[in-house]
């Protein structure tokens, strides 16, 4: 592999940690649950989604909905490459009138939480989308960011961030992976 | 990014092609039941429906297709073309490749003209039904469907009954069940079974009653009066006593058995109405499916295209 673990940035209980801390915060800034509802970006993002609504359930008492964002037919370099698997889109709940926490792993340059966005829209007219990341790794190349950050982890581009997830991966933990001729 | 930048026929797609394509149209299938129905994913490409065969369905599922795509999808069929002028297919692919298009969906009353056309021009070209050929998304639309309800593709026994002879669906859909390791089982009369089965691969059998209880799916295949050449069977009332489907063969078949049809029916003569109407009949399921799994081809061939490998 071209590829090798340089430096593990989160173990299990730092990114339970930092979701329990997100959970706190969303609901926040939401002042509850009323109107609230989560939409993971697959794969990684859909399972954050899930973690974070079992959280929210566990302080409100109350189960959000959640949903789940491909955003692979809304893609700026579509004409360039194709995801080698699509997966299916499913949103629950009507948008419309609702705050709903777009939810990533590694917030990058931007342009996946613009495919998502506009993935989202077309399902309806949120009063206001927001956005969790469990890493923000900087390098954006769009005017995103994100209000709930997990960690930030400067990174250089020649890197790359990997989140491992039990429910994908049987771990948890962030990596960061060294590309070949760095090390 | 399928193993081919064209479908022109399904010997054309290898198993993996075929389980990509399925699986696309899934999610296709998805935004297909939404308010708003559209997709930015193909915005700024062309796509050119020349159907120089009467069809209606066949090209507006195209039609809808590309332009949930958010394509450009423009018509031309045969009775406003240039072809009635005396236009030659190589003319009219140049003209098509001056007007700087990136898919062509050709229907030909020729096998092999999809193929012709494909060789003359930079784009993709799928074939949208070839004379007695293919009609490789029919095929495929039918696996969907077949899937979607059964749940499986492999170990099930087809039955396609009727017109063998001249029908491109039967062509395809053949090829395509033997390539997803499903068995197609030919049923008809022997004066519309084409000469030599065997090339395609499939069992012959000449009654339909008898092999009804072992399919999984009955797939009816429209009498093409059009296309055959005197009369093949002594009346429409015989065909449909030998080899229409009714709500007594329905009870025939297994009870998770099926009935296909790909469109148009001729009620009456090889589908009975109240089969027709039936649960357990999918052709409006078909009909559906064919928006998605044209939809999943199209986005397969326009998407990827500029890079052979992606970073």
């Amino acid at each position: 592999m071209a590829v090798g673990t340089k430096a593990v940035v989160m173990d299990e209980s730092a990114i339970d940690r930092a979701l329990t801390r997100i959970a706190h915060e969303i609901v926040e800034g939401n002042r509850g649950a009323e109107g609230l509802a989560l939409a993971g970006i697959v794969t990684r993002g859909s399972v954050l989604a899930d973690r974070l609504a079992e959280q929210v359930r566990a302080i409100e008492g109350v189960s959000v909905p959640v949903g789940t964002i491909d955003i692979s037919f809304y893609r700026d370099d579509v004409a360039t490459r194709l995801n080698p698997e699509v997966h299916r889109t499913d949103i629950p709940f009507d948008p419309a009138g609702r705050c709903v926490v777009l939810v990533d792993d590694v917030l990058y340059t931007g342009r996946t939480i613009r495919a998502a966005l506009d993935a989202l829209m077309d399902y309806g007219r949120p009063s206001c989308v927001r956005l969790a990341v469990l890493v923000d790794r900087g390098h954006r190349e769009l005017p995103i960011r994100a209000d709930y950050v997990g960690k930030n982890v400067p990174t250089s581009g020649r890197e790359r961030v990997k989140v491992l997830l039990k429910e994908t991966d049987a771990e948890d933990a962030v990596v960061i992976l060294a590309e070949r001729g760095e090390e | 990014m399928l193993s081919s930048r064209h479908v022109l026929s399904i010997a054309d797609l290898s198993a993996d092609d075929i389980a990509r394509v399925l699986e696309t149209a899934e999610s296709f299938a998805e935004v297909n039941e939404r308010r708003i129905k559209k997709l930015p994913t193909l915005r700024g490409l062309t796509v050119i429906n020349l159907f120089l065969e009467p069809s209606t369905r066949t090209r507006t599922s195209f039609e809808i297709a590309a332009k949930r795509l958010s394509a450009d999808a423009i018509n031309f069929s045969a009775s406003a073309s240039a072809t009635v002028k005396g236009e030659s297919l190589r003319d009219t692919a140049a003209t098509l490749g001056a007007m700087a298009c990136d898919l062509v969906v050709i229907r030909h009353r020729f096998a092999g003209a999809p193929r012709m056309l494909a060789d003359m021009m930079d784009c993709s070209v799928v074939n949208g039904g070839d004379g007695m050929h293919e009609h490789p998304t029919q095929a495929l639309l039918d696996l969907y469907t077949i899937r979607q309800r059964l749940g499986k593709l492999e170990g099930l026994r087809v039955g396609i009954v009727g017109d063998i002879l001249h029908s491109r669906v039967a062509g395809s859909l053949v090829r395509a069940l033997r390539i997803v390791g499903a068995t197609p089982v030919l049923i008809g009369p022997a004066t519309l079974m084409p000469s030599r089965p065997d090339v395609l691969g499939a069992d012959v059998v000449l009654d339909l009653d008898e092999v009804l209880p072992s399919l999984d799916v009955a797939y009816m295949l429209r009498v093409q009066s059009e296309r055959a050449s005197g009369m093949p069977f002594p009346s429409v009332r015989e065909y449909a006593a030998l080899w229409g489907m009714n709500a007594a063969r329905l009870g025939a078949l297994p009870s998770h058995g099926i009935v296909m049809h790909p469109g148009p029916m001729n009620r009456g003569v090889e589908i009975s109405a109240d089969v027709a109407d039936d649960t357990r009949s999918l052709v409006l399921q078909q009909v559906e499916a064919g928006v998605a799994v044209r939809m999943a081809v199209m986005y397969l061939l326009l998407g990827g295209a500029d890079s052979g490998a992606a970073a």
